[in-house]
């Protein structure tokens, strides 16, 4: 690890004014993931502007029929979330399957959608909710926000401050968890939200997508039968060492189809 | 026994000091004035090293020099040790590739030290070891086992115009092919027997000082006695006495930390060579680059069965994989470690196998928790389940007709190894019995109904156990009759600490938490130690103990009588008091007055401390032995496999601790399972090793395991004094076998007989496709 300077900003404003001062500067939030790459030497930021000392960006509260959950809320307080269980039982059941106990209380929803890992569990979360991420600067849809791997929507400058879920009717998120890293070789979410059903995968692609042909069969008829023979073509998938892209596809529709079982 | 002695559960002494960060590690030892050591490795596995370039590290801040492997060989440093010999039938030699401690004109691995920056802070030298530019002239590389072995793939070592080192055979094929051919079933298999990489939970770490002459230096081994040995003769041109090797507490060994690592050469040269003390910590990415691996061979063998299912002859064909040097076991491994007990506890009479091994652009591998013997019992236990199926017989009743009775011991098998003891049947009654064997089929229709595949199966096994053929303890008692046992045998999570204050207890009655162990330094440690490796410890250093205390008993005794004034032949002695008609005196109250010369009888020496250097036949062993019994479930869907449960029957002899025998269970089960379902080592076709941290290489975790049920099928060793057999490995080769023949059970409908280990989701779906695919053509 390089030296870097530190910063522990008390306000939104203040970390964003820092982050436009250090052209190679670095938001930290758990630093679950930015840290090992800087003990490995793969980064090496000349600031970092941990987050850690920003009030109002972390916890969890209604707001009409949206629950919002700061940037800086970690995993462990997702998954146990009064509320979060009450609204979005399948969202506090997603920040649980989340790595390990160690990882859920240090990792946060923001800097895991920040990260956008293809094998991220969020991703599916936020975008099969249908989620608006707002920043400092704008919002952002969830459809938007996943670019590709490792690459989001967000500007130099732009700080994710939290997540705003709409109340779905019913959700439910399904994994294939990696044989090593505990990440999702797949993961599906299935919800039936206010504005139609959404089927969201991760961990399949580069990343996050929508299943829009069992969205659509779903919408007529929710049930397993009617996404039975609905596959994701595997030619787009990833595919390594651990998982090919054909048992990828494969378990896609397994795993939609067991969400919908759930219901 | 009383509630501390030998058999009794006792909880382990060492765990409130490890567990409370009691423990001393080698990273806890900083010398002051010390420097920090980094290495520059390969990040090619096969290339000439045109030049080196040291001059921009050298001027980076903080360091304070940087070393390539010329300065090394220049002063006079050899090479790595290779300790084995081996000839093919012909009586010619193994070749035997001479390993430099810092490599200099060639890298054959990724991962490979190319030179070592000293710096004042660990950063610094981490910062400056990027600046050193080496430039490579690459060459193919050769990174999978099979290919290593064929004529088509390029060779590593010119001088040797192959990649095989030698082509061992134990006699000629044709000899036993005459018996083969009566056979009336002959069935075949070829499989592999994984790489994986052990990582032990503490990275390997080094601190070295030199001072008056001598050098110090803390590392995490397993018995520092033979890393001594090297050190002083290969690397320090010094006797041995000048070289201090010491491991206080290790986090980990499984047989790969027992042994001299370059680093440790380097880090010892390094020290003298600039007149401060040098530390090394590694990090887990050099452990899965720089630590041996283990396992990784390719069998094909053959097996031939009489018209009763009993077997006529057995052929097999060893490939191992060793890496890109003879690493100081590996070639032993196949042969002499696991080989010849491939027919394991089976009445084999004729027996052919032939290996050869390999030199690759991988990281060596030597010896790990079980060392050849896994990969034989496996190998074994996925013939017999083939010849299960070639003859129709069930998978236990094919096992029953052909394992070693108990009045055919002691068996001395065709390979000349003599079995003491064991109940080869009674293991796998008692470990189906407690599986539920006869009600399995209920409840794999349970499973069916929630679409799932369940499948049960099972693995015998023996492995012989022993290691190195000499130990050496002491014990010592002090003036108030506590004492403290000075050990060659070393615990690195074994918890000896524990066992060796039972057996104090039990042969001499001093209390428990009156029991000290020293362990782990050359220079206090007994001069004939070796350490603890290959399963020996409770044999070797228990026996060496009970002779010691023996010994103890004997002097005590001459003390005893002349202070209660009796002949020595009326004084006995029993639970730590000696008495003669009716007088007594304690153990203690002999120890303090053996001190004062004016209590002792002509001729006794001042002192209660007595040693004993035990020695047996470097081809004696013992032969622990068992059947373990999984159950597991298998989604068709997912391909994905869940334990249900575990039965472990072990015979480990006599039990000295049933709770710290389980737990040596418990960690050889979840590497045999590891092994099998998640522990997969992809050298990608540049050499690169792609599963070189833990998000891409999968460590058993807790939840991959179901509950292990550890039970003991206790029959005593004949051939020592305690009657124990080893345990630390049996846990490591029964659960791959049975692993696999459960999940293959469960899959039998599609016709799938075997897939090769570990047994991830993909592999298992991918299988499952091929094999409706194929039922469809
Ligand atoms: C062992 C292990 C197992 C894991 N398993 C899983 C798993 O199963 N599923 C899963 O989904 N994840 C998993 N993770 C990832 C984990 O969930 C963390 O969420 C993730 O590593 C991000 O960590 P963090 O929140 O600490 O962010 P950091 O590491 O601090 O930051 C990550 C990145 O986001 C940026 N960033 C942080 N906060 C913000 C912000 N508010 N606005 C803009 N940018 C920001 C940082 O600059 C950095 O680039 C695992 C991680 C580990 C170490």
């Amino acid at each position: 690890m390089e030296n870097f300077g530190y910063h522990t900003p008390t306000s939104v404003a203040d970390a964003a004014k820092l982050l436009d001062a250090n052209e190679d500067a670095k938001l930290m939030s758990g630093g679950m993931t930015l840290l090992p790459t800087l003990k490995q030497r793969l980064a090496a930021p000349s600031d970092l502007i941990d987050l850690a000392k920003v009030p109002d960006i972390k916890g969890v509260c209604r707001d009409g029929d949206e629950v919002v959950i700061g940037a800086m809320t970690t995993h462990a307080e997702v998954h146990e979330n009064a509320l979060v269980r009450e609204l979005i039982p399948g969202l506090a059941s997603l920040a649980g399957q989340i790595g390990d106990p160690a990882v859920r209380h240090r990792g946060t929803i923001g800097g895991s959608c920040a990260n956008a890992d293809p094998a991220a569990d969020y991703p599916a979360g936020t975008v099969g909710l249908g989620a608006t991420f707002v920043t400092n600067k704008r919002k952002i849809a969830a459809d938007d926000f996943f670019v590709s791997l490792f690459e989001t929507a967000l500007e130099p400058g732009e700080i994710v401050v939290g997540v705003r879920f709409p109340i779905p009717v019913w959700s439910h998120y399904q994994k294939l968890r990696h044989p090593a890293s505990g990440y999702a070789v797949v993961g599906v979410f299935v919800a039936q939200t206010k504005a139609g059903v959404r089927v969201a995968v991760t961990g399949a692609g580069p990343s996050a997508f929508r299943m829009s042909a069992m969205e659509e069969a779903l919408a007529k008829n929710f049930s397993v039968k009617a996404i039975e023979g609905i596959t994701v073509d595997a030619d787009d998938l990833n595919n390594d060492i651990h998982a090919s892209a054909a048992y990828r596809a494969h378990v896609v529709t397994v795993l939609a189809k067991r969400a919908v079982a759930a219901r | 026994m009383g509630q501390f002695g030998i058999g009794q559960p006792v909880r382990r002494k060492e765990d409130v000091r490890l567990l409370t960060g009691k423990g001393l590690y080698t990273d806890d030892v900083n010398f002051d004035g010390q420097v920090w050591a980094a290495f520059v490795r390969s990040p090619q596995a096969h290339a000439k090293i045109l030049s080196i370039e040291t001059s921009a590290a050298k001027s980076a801040p903080g360091v304070v020099a940087v070393f390539t492997g010329s300065d090394l060989k220049a002063d006079g440093v050899g090479t790595l040790i290779t300790d084995v010999e081996f000839k093919d039938l012909a009586g010619k030699d193994m070749f035997r590739p001479k390993r430099d401690f810092m490599t200099i004109d060639r890298v054959r691995f990724v991962g490979e030290m190319v030179a070592v920056v000293l710096a004042e802070t660990q950063a610094q030298a981490k910062s400056a070891a990027e600046l050193v530019m080496v430039d490579y002239d690459a060459l193919p590389p050769v990174g999978s086992t099979a290919f290593a072995a064929s004529p088509d793939s390029p060779v590593i070592w010119e001088e040797h115009g192959s990649n095989v080192g030698v082509h061992w055979e134990n006699r000629p094929e044709a000899e036993i092919e005459v018996q083969m051919a009566k056979a009336k079933t002959r069935v075949i298999i070829d499989i592999v027997n994984n790489r994986v990489v052990p990582n032990p939970m503490e990275p390997r770490c080094a601190v070295a000082k030199w001072e008056d002459g001598e050098l110090t230096i803390y590392a995490p081994t397993q018995g520092g006695r033979r890393i001594q040995q090297g050190l002083a003769k290969t690397v320090m041109n010094l006797p041995a006495d000048k070289v201090r090797v010491i491991s206080a507490d290790v986090g980990g060994g499984f047989g790969i930390r027992g042994k001299l690592y370059p680093e440790l050469g380097v880090v010892s040269w390094a020290t003298r060579k600039i007149g401060r003390p040098v530390k090394w910590r590694g990090d887990r990415s050099e452990t899965f680059v720089s630590d041996y691996h283990g396992r990784d061979q390719i069998n094909h063998a053959e097996l031939g069965l009489d018209a009763n299912g009993r077997v006529v002859a057995l052929k097999v064909w060893t490939i191992v994989n060793c890496g890109a040097y003879f690493a100081e076991n590996g070639p032993r491994l196949p042969i002499n470690g696991g080989g010849r007990i491939i027919p394991g506890v089976y009445d084999i009479e004729n027996f052919y196998f032939s290996v050869k091994p390999v030199l690759s652009n991988t990281v060596p591998t030597d010896t790990y928790r079980g060392a050849g013997r896994p990969e034989a019992n496996f190998l074994m236990e996925r013939l017999m389940d083939a010849a299960a199926d070639a003859t129709g017989l069930a998978r236990d009743e094919i096992r029953r007709r052909n394992v070693i009775k108990q009045d055919q011991m002691p068996y001395r098998t065709q390979m000349g190894m003599l079995i003491d003891s064991g109940d080869f049947i009674g293991n796998m009654d008692m470990a189906m019995k407690a599986a539920d064997w006869t009600g399995f089929e209920a409840r794999r229709a349970e499973s069916a109904k929630r679409g799932k595949l369940r499948g049960i199966g099972l693995s015998n096994f023996v492995e012989p156990s022993g290691g190195r053929p000499t130990e050496e303890m002491r014990i010592a008692i002090s003036p108030d009759g506590k004492a403290t046992v000075y050990a060659g045998t070393h615990s690195h999570g074994q918890g000896h600490e524990t066992v060796w204050a039972q057996l104090l207890n039990s042969f001499l009655g001093i209390p428990f938490e009156n029991v000290t162990l020293v362990q782990g330094d050359t220079k206090i440690m007994p001069k004939e130690s070796a350490g603890t490796f290959g399963s020996r410890s409770s044999w070797m250093g228990g026996v060496g103990l009970q002779r010691s205390a023996k010994r103890i008993v004997e002097k005590g005794t001459k003390i005893a009588a002349n202070l209660m004034q009796a002949e020595p032949e009326k004084v006995s002695f029993d639970a730590g008091v000696f008495r003669a008609g009716t007088s007594s005196v304690t153990l203690a109250e002999v120890a303090k007055a053996s001190y004062e010369p004016k209590n002792l009888p002509d001729g006794v020496e001042p002192g209660l401390d007595e040693s004993y250097f035990l020695k047996r036949d470097p081809e004696e062993f013992n032969y622990p032995n068992g059947t373990h019994v999984i159950e597991v479930e298998v989604d068709p869907d997912l391909g994905k496999i869940e334990m249900l449960n575990y039965i472990a029957v072990d015979d480990c002899g006599k039990v000295l601790n049933p709770f710290i025998v389980h737990g040596q269970v418990y960690g050889g089960v979840a590497q045999g399972i590891g092994q099998a379902m998640t522990e997969m080592t992809v050298y990608d076709d540049e050499g690169q090793l792609v599963t070189g941290s833990f998000m891409d290489y999968g460590m058993p975790r807790a939840h991959h395991l179901s509950m292990i049920d550890a039970l003991f099928n206790e029959v005593p060793c004949k051939t020592n004094d305690l009657g124990v057999k080893g345990a630390g490995e049996a846990g490591a080769c029964g659960a791959p076998g049975a692993f696999v023949s459960a999940v293959c059970d469960a899959l039998k409908d599609f016709g799938i007989r075997h897939i090769d280990m570990p047994m991830t989701p993909d592999r298992v779906w991918n299988t499952i496709q091929k094999a409706k695919a194929a039922k469809k053509a």
